[in-house]
């Protein structure tokens, strides 16, 4: 039962990001973002990480993705910009990606999967990761504030209004 | 409370998550490579965030140890500074420039 699941799952997510990839619209491509993100947060509770699962919906289908299509509207980008239809960087990067999942995959046969651990079914909650979080990745944890501190700084700083110099 | 987790290590190898998460990177990448709209490709790096996570919350769970899934809390944060940043300076170059194909991103070029 539970194999299915997964499998209709994987099935799904995969559809649904190379959808991501080859839409020729911005906001159907944000759209099927939010979907994938969706689906891998399915695959989270399939995991039992429920912690991660409740943090994936809100920080990305919740916050990023609102951000994304708040930015498509106000630039209003509901055009094509691709002009030229060449199929050559496709085939170019498919074989390339391919190459890469080959690598990744041989060298991964070679490699020895334990298999022998206990599992606890409360490791991905939150009472669990809140104490291994503010106990032993507590610095960690303090300089990811401090991250956010700068990234508020620049992106009020990216955002003013500026006059624009004319190299011309 | 017992719930379904045993069951998931008998019957899906860890292998099919590693494949799974590989596969995703592998479709951001190809998006990253291919696209020219410069928020496609952001999203696509989304994308390849997010096949990391999966894979860092699969093996954190298979070998029973939190650090993977703290791993991806900070990866999600990181993630989230990233995309305010990095949606401000699209915003920019467009003000600048009037497009978003990354191929006329180049007035940088020495």
């Amino acid at each position: 039962m539970i194999d299915k699941v997964f499998y209709f799952l994987s099935i799904a997510t995969v559809i649904s990001a190379t959808l991501v990839v080859v839409s020729k619209h911005p906001i159907k491509s944000v759209l099927f973002l939010v979907l994938t993100f969706f689906l891998i947060s399915a695959h989270y509770v399939l995991l039992n990480a429920q912690f991660l699962a409740m943090v994936n919906i809100v920080v990305y289908a919740g916050a990023i993705m609102v951000l994304f299509l708040f930015v498509i509207m106000f630039l209003n980008l509901n055009k094509e910009i691709e002009q030229h239809k060449s199929l050559i960087p496709w085939f170019i990067a498919i074989i390339s990606g391919g190459c890469f999942l080959l690598i990744t995959m041989s060298a991964l046969s070679k490699t020895e999967l334990i298999s022998s651990v206990e599992h606890s079914s409360s490791l991905g909650l939150v009472e669990n990761l809140g104490n291994v979080l503010y106990k032993e990745y507590l610095l960690p944890m303090e300089l990811s504030a401090v991250l956010f501190l700068i990234a508020m700084a620049g992106v009020v700083l990216l955002s003013r209004k500026e006059k624009i110099v004319d190299t011309k | 409370m017992e719930t379904a987790s045993p069951e998931i290590f008998s019957s899906i190898p860890l292998t099919h998550y590693i494949l799974l998460s590989t596969t995703l990177f592998v479709i951001g990448l190809i998006g990253v490579m291919v696209r020219k709209n410069i928020i496609i490709v952001f999203m696509c790096i989304e994308i390849m965030l997010n096949a990391a996570n999966l894979m860092l919350t699969a093996t954190s769970v298979y070998y029973n140890n939190p650090g993977g899934q703290i791993m991806v809390f900070f990866t999600m944060t990181v993630a989230a500074a990233e995309v305010a940043v990095g949606l401000a300076i699209i915003v920019m170059a467009f003000k600048n420039l009037n497009t978003t194909n990354i191929d006329l991103f180049n007035k940088l070029k020495g």
